[in-house]
């Protein structure tokens, strides 16, 4: 309880003997601090302790100003270049700098504890609305000007003045409409859908190093990669929707929901990004053939359609036809028959719509 | 010393005969500051504030915010030769080709969670001693608009790096804005300058980083100082401390003093924080794509109830006329967000309407003395808490062997049952707290004198509490509750006619309540003292 208590007056704590005056507070007659003298409130530090105390403060002080010069040696003596003198700078400069700031703060501290005098002081508080000649004063003048001003006897003054800020008003909003086009269809599409310069079908490369896929040569099921679509291998605009995971799975283990067309000799290729905000679905379990975006742990099904059995999504990812060109290399068949990624207002159930188009 | 010195006074003259500085020294330079620990968590925030604008300039003399690509060829060698945004290679250069540029982004990063930090456990003191009220419903309005805003400010900051790590949290950005019913994927092509992440975000962030909301947060923060100042602060209760005065020491020179002291503290630690506590190594992340993601992602701690908030929502959406509602981003993206930040916002006024108060009050309530607001306080935490603790359930789950999916199954309930509890824990907490100040009011306090009665029973001897302890008790102040019983005719007042006038009736019962009023009734303290002897019930040594 006694944690509420704020500035406890310090002579109740400990007992003294009776008729000795207490260790602080205004001792009467005491000449040596006579500034604050008579001032009620003010209860001025020992001047033994002050005496000591400015002792250690000048200690501080002098280390402070040490520490000042340490840091600017440092920044001249410690040069970065490399990882390990860049962490030797590292610490050389921000202890210096610690130890100056700490040790100067300690000293002000010291200083207003033990060399400035105790207050107590007392200021009143007035009610912060104004009185009331003040209101009245405001309130007339405000209606003379209003009426000097003739805004609220001219009509068509003001209507008009109205009238003219509106379009200015929304001019800035206008302006910023440049930020960027219109959706238009974008979202819809993704570069698995356009054909290559030479007419045909776009391959599928693995991830970093870029290689195109035969899919004789993926052949452990249970193996999973990260798959780019072909000459758009630095285009992060492409990759944001067209990135894929492939995998590889047993016959057996392919359930109703993968659609059978769209693999090709047991490899299935769905979406990488999530359907809920679009995080990369990363993470793989190969024993249960669950995928899992690490960002909300959405779960998908590799070996049912993707399908959600856990987490915020709300699709499942969208798989991409794929098949082999003449070369045996894993190319796609086509783009999407959905949207891929977050859902967005205007997206709709394209699922249903692309069951629809097939049935 | 007893003129002043020749040089101060120089210049004193020089802006009093042009300015009139005088008179506003006169009245300001005595202005006295209460003291109290809790007061000095928002100085916390602001200093942090001053050193996130000294870290944050020097970091935009090398940081280049382009989206452009580059081939890295700075010190770092594992990513020599690697391609990469403009952005993401002048960040590295910060932290490995800049003397001190490390340092400073550490410390930036570090100032950064204080910043925001310090602003939460400022709003809880204000919250909870009630300081937020009349006069002041305007200064907790303008907190309530400096945290939201920080949290942009957060935001917009940790994107800019343009890491695998700092992408993540853009590319949540991106799919929530999706999200948004009609206009959201307008707004997302308008913010992106067309599809994600396209080359313009980082510039864009980069400019509402460092200068939009900068400006307005320094605007924000000035007002709510001035206001501070013109309004005095709350203090409070104890010895001499009345509703219409305050006690503690001046502004010149001793809190000055102190807060400049408190500045260098602020500063120092965070150094240290910056020198010792790496954080968000940039370099070990690598470079953005939206193909790839590290597990264990993490935002900064102020975003992690909405991580939290995402991962706990079932997957509803909702197609119509070829439309769709994606509520499971939605819901966990702005429902708890809203309600916690409109809460905040309008609590003083609730509490007005409920209370019927509208009296001036600048002594600060002790969180026990008013239960139910302490309890909604806490209500709030603890939603905000599990929010939180749950966007972090992957590494619960990773660290104490729990599946992730009963991780998240806990928390869809805990979300409503742990809040509940809060509440309920947190009055109970209050009411004991209460009991403990009447006894401390009525039998005194324990004076560790042990008495031996005639009859053989020994007692302690209570003795009455200190001036000051009792003072402080003495503090609380009576909730005003609105009249709603009938008068004599049998009717009742106006405002409680209605639905939701009865309704405010029995809120404002069993808010104002005082359940446990302080009770000084053995007498005067010496009785209490002498008569402890009656009281022993939990004293007795006998045989």
């Amino acid at each position: 309880m006694t944690d509420n208590i704020n500035e406890q007056p310090e002579g109740r704590a400990p007992a003294r003997v009776i008729g000795t005056p207490p260790s602080n507070g205004p001792i009467l007659g005491d000449e040596i601090v006579h500034e604050a003298k008579g001032v009620p409130g003010v209860i001025p530090a020992d001047p033994a302790v002050a005496k000591r105390a400015e002792r250690i403060v000048a200690l501080l002080f002098t280390i402070t100003f040490l520490a000042g010069v340490a840091f600017i040696a440092s920044y001249v003596i410690f040069q970065v270049g490399t990882i390990d003198r860049t962490a030797a700078s590292n610490y050389a400069l921000g202890s210096s700098l610690s130890i100056a700031l700490l040790s100067l703060a300690a000293g002000i501290v010291v200083w207003v504890r033990q060399i400035m005098p105790k207050y107590n002081l007392v200021q009143e508080r007035h009610p912060m609305a104004s009185d009331a000649d003040t209101k009245e004063y405001v309130e007339e003048t405000f209606l003379q000007g209003a009426n000097e001003s003739g805004f609220v006897k001219h009509k068509m003054l003001r209507r008009t003045l109205l009238l003219a800020a509106a379009p200015l008003g929304l001019a800035p909003l206008v302006l910023l409409k440049d930020m960027g086009p219109l959706p238009g269809t974008a979202l819809r599409h993704t570069v698995w859908g356009t054909p290559t310069k030479d007419g045909k079908p776009r391959r599928l490369v693995v991830e970093g190093t870029g290689q195109p896929i035969r899919a004789a040569d993926f052949n452990s099921p249970g193996g999973i990669l990260s798959v780019i679509p072909e000459g758009y291998e630095e285009d992060l605009n492409a990759l944001a929707k067209a990135t894929l995971i492939l995998l590889k799975f047993r016959p057996d283990e392919i359930k109703s929901g993968t659609n059978l067309n769209w693999t090709h000799d047991g490899i299935v290729a769905y979406s990488k990004i999530c359907t809920h905000v679009g995080c990369p679905a990363a993470l793989y379990e190969q024993t249960t053939h669950h995928i899992l975006c690490p960002c909300h742990q959405s779960t998908f099904d590799a070996a049912d359609g993707a399908k959600v059995i856990f987490g915020p999504a709300a699709r499942p990812l969208p798989q991409l036809p794929i098949a082999i060109d003449s070369e045996g290399y894993l190319v796609a068949k086509s783009d999407f028959n959905v949207p891929v990624g977050p859902s967005f207002w205007e997206r709709g159930d394209a699922e249903a719509e692309a069951r629809e188009q097939k049935a | 010393m007893d003129t002043t010195p020749k040089a101060i006074a120089g210049v004193s003259t020089f802006l009093d005969d042009r300015i009139g500085a005088g008179s506003f020294l006169k009245r300001n330079m005595r202005k006295i500051f209460p003291d109290h620990w809790s007061f000095l968590l928002g100085e916390i925030a602001l200093y942090s504030f001053i050193i996130l604008l000294l870290t944050g300039t020097f970091l935009t003399f090398w940081f280049k915010p382009s989206m452009g690509e580059v081939v890295y060829s700075g010190s770092y060698q594992p990513l020599v030769g690697v391609k990469m945004s403009e952005a993401y290679a002048s960040a590295l250069n910060i932290s490995f080709d800049v003397r001190g540029g490390l340092l400073i982004r550490q410390i930036h990063h570090w100032a950064a969670l204080l910043f925001i930090a310090g602003m939460m456990v400022h709003m809880l003191r204000v919250f909870f001693t009630g300081a937020y009220r009349k006069p002041r419903e305007l200064n907790w309005l303008i907190g309530v608009g400096l945290l939201s805003l920080a949290l942009l400010e957060g935001l917009t900051g940790y994107s800019l790096p343009d890491d695998l790590l700092s992408g993540a949290g853009l590319r949540i950005t991106e799919g929530v804005m999706l999200g948004i019913p009609v206009v959201g994927t307008y707004l997302t092509f308008l913010l992106f300058g067309g599809e994600y992440p396209g080359h313009d975000v980082i510039s864009r962030f980069f400019t509402i980083h460092i200068l939009l909301i900068p400006g307005i947060l320094l605007a924000l923060i000035s007002a709510h100082m001035v206001l501070m100042w013109v309004q005095k602060h709350t203090q409070m209760p104890g010895t001499g401390r009345t509703n219409k005065n305050v006690v503690g020491a001046p502004f010149y020179p001793t809190f000055m003093a102190k807060a400049g002291a408190f500045t260098l503290f602020t500063f120092g630690v965070i150094a240290l924080l910056g020198t010792f506590a790496q954080i968000n190594p940039i370099w070990l992340f690598g470079p953005y794509t939206p193909a790839d993601i590290s597990a264990g992602s993490q935002p900064d701690f102020y975003m992690g109830f909405l991580e939290g908030s995402l991962r706990l929502m079932p997957s509803w959406e909702i197609n119509f006329l070829d439309h769709t509602v994606s509520l499971s981003v939605l819901i966990p993206a702005l429902v708890p967000l809203g309600v916690v930040m409109t809460g905040l916002a309008l609590y003083p006024f609730i509490e007005q309407w409920v209370t019927g108060d509208r009296r001036e009050h600048h002594t600060a309530d002790r969180p026990r003395n008013n239960p139910h607001r302490t309890a909604i306080g806490f209500t709030g935490i603890a939603f905000y808490g599990v929010l939180w603790l749950l966007g972090a359930n992957d590494e619960i789950s990773a660290n104490f062997h729990i599946s992730l999916y009963e991780t998240t199954i806990f928390g869809r309930f805990a979300i409503f049952l742990v809040p509940a509890l809060a509440y309920f824990v947190a009055y109970r907490i209050c009411i004991g707290l209460q009991r403990k100040d009447a006894e401390v009011l009525s039998h005194g306090v324990e004076s560790g004198v042990i008495k031996r009665l005639p009859n053989g029973e020994y007692i302690e001897v209570h003795t009455p509490a200190a001036q000051d302890i009792a003072d402080h008790i003495r503090g609380k102040e009576e909730i005003p509750i609105i009249e709603s019983g009938v008068d004599g005719d049998g009717i009742p007042p106006k405002g409680a006619r209605t639905a939701l006038g009865r309704l405010r009736a029995k809120a404002s019962e069993a808010y104002g309540t005082d359940h446990i009023p302080l009770d000084e009734g053995h007498g005067h303290d010496e009785h209490a003292a002498i008569g402890a002897g009656d009281h022993s019930d939990g004293h007795r040594d006998g045989h």
